[in-house]
C-alpha cells in the first residue's frame, strides 16, 4: 500500500509544483512560521510526473494577492490550491505582475527609492521564467528576489 | 516626434530617430553656443539647476545654453545652503523648483533620484547624472562629438576604458552605441566591470562587445578612446579605490600603438589616467567635447520647450 509523505489538509491553501529547493523561500516570503498557528507541512523534492518539485501546505490560511505575487516572482511555475473540507475548490497558477509595487525592497543601498522619500518601491518584469525585475528608479536588476521581498 | 514637455531621464527613454533628431538640431546650435549668432527664444522661461552634487561641466554648460538661448536660471550648486541641510527630502525640494521654474535640471548621488523628481514635478525634468547610474545630457553630447568628429556612430570601433561600474557616463553610452551599433571593447580592472545589466543590454542589439583588461591590445583597431576617471566617491572605502586607482594611463608611449586618426574622450574631470602631454596631439577631443555640451543642451532645452529657431 502506499503511503502519502504528506497528508491531505482540511482546509487551507496547498502550493504546489514549486521549483525544486525552493520550498523555503516560499515559506519565507509568506513570513512562516511567524505569520500561522496552524500546521504547516513542507515536501522537498517530491519525485513527480513533470520531475522533481517541492511541495507546502499551510492550514486554515488563504493566499492573499500580495501573497500570490510574492510566490508567483520566485517559483513562477507553482499552482495554488485552496482546499475546503477536504476538496479543491480553487486551483491557480501564478503569473508574476508586470509592475511589482511595494512588495520587493530594491538591493542597491544608493537606490532613491531606499532613502526617506514618500513613495513605493516599484519594479519592472524584464523576464517571466526566471522571473528577472529591474528597479523603476535605478534600474538595477535584483540579484535575489527572494531576498529582496517586504 | 514629439519632444515638448518631455522628461529627460535616461537615454534609453528616446529611440535611435529621436536621438539622430536631437544631434541634428544641436548641430544648428554650434554658431549660437558660440555667440556667433543670437537668439531669445526661451526669454519668458526659467530653469531651475538643482546640483546635490558637484559639478562644472554640465553645471556651467547648462547654464550657458539656457542664457545663450535668452531663458534665466536660478538653482543651488552647494544643497548644505538649502532645506536639504534641515533634512528636506528630495521630493518637496522638487515640488518647490516645479512651483518657481519652468524646468528642472538635477543632479544628484543616489541612483534613481531624477526618475523619482519627474514623478513630483509638472515641469519637465532633465537628469544631470544621478550616482552612478545615468547621464543622458553628457551621453548626447558624446554621440554628438563622435557624430562630429567620425562623420558618422555605427561602426566605429569604440573602447571604454576605466571605471566602467561606477561610471554613470560610460553606462548610458554603451547603450546608445550598441543602439547605434558601434562595436565597443570594455576596458576595466576586474573589480570595476561594466554592470551585467548593462552587457546584457548592448547584447540584445546584436554589436560585437569585448571585455578585457588589456587595454595595449584594445586600443589597436580603435577608433574612439573614451577614458573614465576611478568614481572615488563612490567606492565604499578607500583601500579598494587604492588598489585600482591608475590601473590606467593614457601617455604618448600608449599612443604609438594607436591609429593616427584614433579620437580620445573624456567626461572629466580627469585626474591621472590622461597625461597631459597627449592634450597636444591631435587625438585629444576632451575639451572640444566638453564645449559640445552647450549646444547639445541647447538643442534639448529648445526641444522641450517647444521654441525652434528661424
Amino acid at each position: 500500500m502506499k503511503k502519502l509523505k504528506i497528508t491531505p489538509i482540511k482546509n487551507g491553501t496547498v502550493i504546489d509544483h514549486i521549483s525544486p529547493g525552493l520550498a523555503l523561500k516560499v515559506l519565507r516570503v509568506l513570513k512562516i512560521p511567524e505569520t500561522t498557528t496552524s500546521v504547516v507541512s513542507v515536501a522537498i523534492n517530491v519525485n513527480s510526473r513533470m520531475g522533481k518539485k517541492d511541495i507546502v501546505k499551510v492550514e486554515n490560511r488563504e493566499l492573499d494577492t500580495k501573497e500570490v505575487d510574492k510566490i508567483a516572482l520566485i517559483a513562477p511555475k507553482a499552482t495554488i490550491n485552496i482546499i475546503r473540507n477536504y476538496e479543491v475548490i480553487e486551483k491557480r497558477t501564478v503569473h508574476p505582475p508586470r509592475e511589482i509595487i511595494g512588495i520587493v525592497t530594491c538591493s542597491n543601498p544608493t537606490c532613491i527609492s531606499n532613502a526617506r522619500e514618500p513613495v513605493q518601491s516599484r519594479f519592472l518584469l524584464v523576464q517571466d521564467d526566471p522571473p528577472r525585475i529591474r528597479c523603476y528608479y535605478c534600474e538595477r536588476d535584483i540579484e535575489d528576489i527572494a531576498e529582496g521581498i517586504k | 516626434m514629439e519632444f515638448q514637455h518631455r522628461d529627460v531621464i535616461s537615454i534609453k527613454d528616446f529611440s535611435k530617430a529621436e536621438i539622430t533628431s536631437i544631434l541634428s538640431y544641436a548641430q544648428k546650435m554650434v554658431p549660437y553656443a558660440k555667440g556667433k549668432k543670437n537668439t531669445i527664444i526661451l526669454s519668458d522661461k526659467i530653469l531651475s539647476t538643482l546640483f546635490f552634487e558637484p559639478s562644472t561641466r554640465t553645471r556651467l554648460s547648462f547654464e550657458s545654453a539656457m542664457h545663450r538661448l535668452g531663458g534665466q536660471v536660478i538653482g543651488f550648486a552647494d544643497p548644505s545652503a538649502t532645506s536639504q541641510k534641515k533634512g528636506e527630502c528630495l521630493a518637496d525640494t522638487i515640488r518647490m523648483a516645479d512651483a518657481y521654474s519652468d524646468a528642472i535640471v538635477v543632479r544628484h548621488p543616489q541612483e534613481g533620484a531624477a526618475r523619482l523628481a519627474a514623478e513630483f514635478s509638472e515641469a519637465p525634468v532633465l537628469n544631470a547624472g544621478d550616482g552612478a547610474g545615468q547621464h543622458p545630457t553628457q551621453c548626447l553630447l558624446d554621440l554628438f562629438t563622435i557624430k562630429t568628429e567620425k562623420n558618422k556612430i555605427e561602426g566605429n570601433h569604440v573602447v571604454l576604458v576605466g571605471d566602467l561600474k561606477y561610471g554613470r557616463t560610460v553606462h548610458s553610452l554603451a547603450y546608445a552605441l550598441a543602439l547605434f551599433g558601434a562595436e565597443l571593447t570594455f576596458v576595466s580592472p576586474e573589480s570595476l566591470r561594466m554592470p551585467k545589466e548593462v552587457i546584457q543590454e548592448c547584447k540584445e542589439f546584436g554589436v560585437n562587445l569585448n571585455n578585457t583588461s588589456n587595454l595595449e591590445r584594445a586600443i589597436k583597431d580603435a577608433d574612439v578612446l573614451y577614458v573614465t576617471r576611478i568614481q572615488r566617491e563612490r567606492f565604499p572605502d578607500a583601500e579598494e579605490y587604492n588598489r585600482v586607482v591608475g590601473t590606467y594611463k593614457i601617455d604618448l608611449e600608449l599612443l604609438k600603438h594607436a591609429k593616427e586618426n584614433l579620437i580620445i574622450m573624456h567626461p572629466l574631470p580627469r585626474i591621472v589616467e590622461i597625461d597631459s602631454s597627449v592634450d597636444l596631439t591631435p587625438h585629444a577631443l576632451y575639451f572640444k567635447q566638453a564645449f559640445n555640451g552647450v549646444p547639445v543642451r541647447m538643442a534639448l532645452l529648445s526641444l522641450i520647450f517647444g521654441g525652434t529657431l528661424i
